[in-house]
């Protein structure tokens, strides 16, 4: 049994990422992402029997029930993914399965997250400390911390009885920065990797969404010079190395392929899908050589019956530079330890000769929570369909999307086709 | 040491820190597999046999390292630059931790470092942490 060929992504929204949201509530940003898919599909909205969506922070639980109501849906077929960055590729993939099993005929997968500006906070040693810009300032770890004092306590524990909060918070290891830089370390010891290299992807993706009106950086160039020049954060990662988070929503409509010809827009096939899910603390994680970003790759390729060479896009989860490094090789697209040479010798802007997340990845697109896991895969469907704008890659066939959550934690890949 | 976020001790994990609180690192151990555990389980996650707890030496390697320049989290505000690893112990499990007495500009992946205690601040918990052997 395979998905190959089961479902297609026939409906797109996207909400551009901002800084920061407005008044309104997560389910008015969520029900307008979905209304726009839907009607982008040409479908209506009694056509939508499935809806996928995510935790969301404001709603204790309930999520799907809570988001249907809201948009008028009935769904036979409601879910919650609890991947990290890997849920909107999950999502995906248990669309069309679900689907496939006859629970449902056409299902919205929504993602999103609204982001109120706070009042600054005082700077934690110094004054030139710009915590707004940086994914510091946005760890979701106890409230209770209070930054105002000139020398931090001790901090009792929250609610969270997680082993992540009892061996490994208190050592520092507390949001992401922390370990991605460790994985830098790690595989720059392992198979050699500059930080020319890494600067590389994060300048090509902004080429990318500079002709990308909906980036969040659209109209503002970037050198390698000045990605190394940037702040360092967690060695040996800098600023401009770092996702910066943001708000917005996005959402997609997947409907069986007899339904298919229903729709306005050009169908984008899921061809194949993978997934993993290998540890939860970066200490337990398996080595590189290992990681679960090769399983759920190359069950997605297998399934789909195509090779990495194959594809015409890769659009790859982007938290930071060394995560498109890891997932280049770990996918297949380059050999082991060949990552920071192969960036190094392709152009990898929409185009070059190896397009790389058009849209400007979450780097430089922007990271809207779970829709920007989301943007690598509603970046591969436009592409497919051909609606990129001016960032189309000409004669598209394939196109590869991957999540990732957690510290290389979950992994979901998606291959998609112009064609059945 | 410093502030730090309090781990949240249970039940289960109870012997892990009053060891610690004595200066020893323990680890549970899982007798069907001969292997080590961690961080501490319920039930041996080789099949879900029993485990106990035993000594380890404290001995391990650096498997790799960071060395935060920005405070992770506002409570480490007086810590950084402060250098936080995964150190592999000699029997076996990888865990996270901090390197200390140290110069961040030594650190090496596979350096050979040793288990150390240090208290937190406001609370009646000791953290096992590592130094250079």
């Amino acid at each position: 049994m395979s998905l190959r060929g089961a479902a297609a992504v026939v409906g797109v929204a996207e909400k551009a990422p901002q800084r920061y949201t407005g008044e309104e509530t997560i389910l008015e940003l969520l029900s307008e992402a979905a209304n726009d898919a839907i009607a982008d599909a040409g479908f209506q909205h009694n056509q939508v029997d499935g809806l996928i969506v995510h935790p969301i922070g404001g709603l204790p639980g309930f999520v799907p029930a809570t988001v249907a109501e809201f948009l008028g849906l009935q769904p036979t077929f409601a879910e919650v993914v609890d991947l990290g960055g890997a849920t909107g590729a999950g999502m995906v993939w248990r669309a069309a399965a679900a689907i496939q099993s006859g629970m449902c005929t056409s299902c919205l997968c929504l993602t999103g997250t609204r982001r109120r500006r706070r009042t600054p906070r005082p700077a934690a040693k110094t004054d030139d400390i710009k915590t707004d810009d940086i994914k510091t300032d946005d760890f979701k770890t106890d409230k209770g911390a209070s930054p105002e004092r000139r020398q931090p306590r001790s901090i009792q524990p929250s609610r969270d009885r997680s082993p992540l909060a009892e061996f490994d918070s208190p050592y520092g290891m507390v949001g992401a920065n922390v370990g991605y830089a460790m994985l830098a370390t790690r595989y720059t010891h392992e198979y050699g990797l500059t930080d020319e290299q890494r600067a590389k992807v994060a300048v090509d993706q902004r080429k990318n969404a500079n002709v990308n009106p909906a980036a969040i950086f659209h109209d503002q160039p970037l050198t390698i010079e000045e990605v190394l020049a940037s702040e360092i954060i967690c060695e040996p990662l800098h600023m401009l190395e770092i996702v910066m988070p943001a708000a917005g929503a996005a959402a997609l409509l997947v409907t069986s392929a007899n339904r298919v010809a229903d729709a306005r827009q050009a169908p984008a096939w899921v061809l194949g899908a993978g997934e993993s899910v290998t540890h939860s603390s970066l200490a337990q994680a398996p080595g590189l050589d290992t990681t679960g970003i090769g399983i759920a790759a190359h069950a997605a390729f297998s399934q789909a019956g195509v090779q990495p060479s194959d594809v015409g896009l890769a659009s790859l989860y982007d938290c930071y530079t060394i995560m498109v490094l890891l997932t280049l090789e770990a996918a297949g697209f380059c050999g082991r330890g060949e990552a920071g040479a192969f960036v190094q010798s392709h152009d990898m802007t929409y185009a070059g000769d190896f397009p790389l997340n058009t849209h400007g990845g979450q780097l430089s697109f922007g990271q809207a929570g779970m829709a920007g896991g989301m943007s690598h895969v509603t970046e591969a469907v436009r592409q497919i369909q051909g609606r990129a704008g001016d960032r189309q890659i000409t004669g598209l066939e394939l196109a590869y999307a991957h999540g990732n959550g957690g510290i290389i934690a979950e992994q979901a890949g998606l291959v998609f086709g112009a064609q059945r | 040491m410093s502030a730090r976020l309090i781990p949240p001790v249970s039940e289960l994990t109870r012997p892990y820190w009053d060891a610690a609180s004595q200066h020893t690192l323990v680890l549970q151990h899982c007798e069907a597999e001969d292997k080590y555990v961690f961080p501490p389980r319920a039930h041996s996650p080789w099949g879900g046999g029993p485990l106990t707890w035993k000594p380890v030496s404290g001995k391990g390697t650096v498997y790799t390292y960071t060395v935060a320049h920005r405070p992770p989290h506002p409570v480490f505000a007086d810590s950084c630059p402060m250098a936080i690893a995964i150190v592999e112990l000699a029997e076996g499990p990888r865990m996270m931790s901090n390197i200390v007495h140290c110069d961040p500009a030594d650190l090496q992946v596979g350096m050979a470092v040793q288990v150390a205690f240090e208290a937190i601040d406001d609370s009646d918990i000791t953290l096992p942490v590592f130094e250079p052997a």
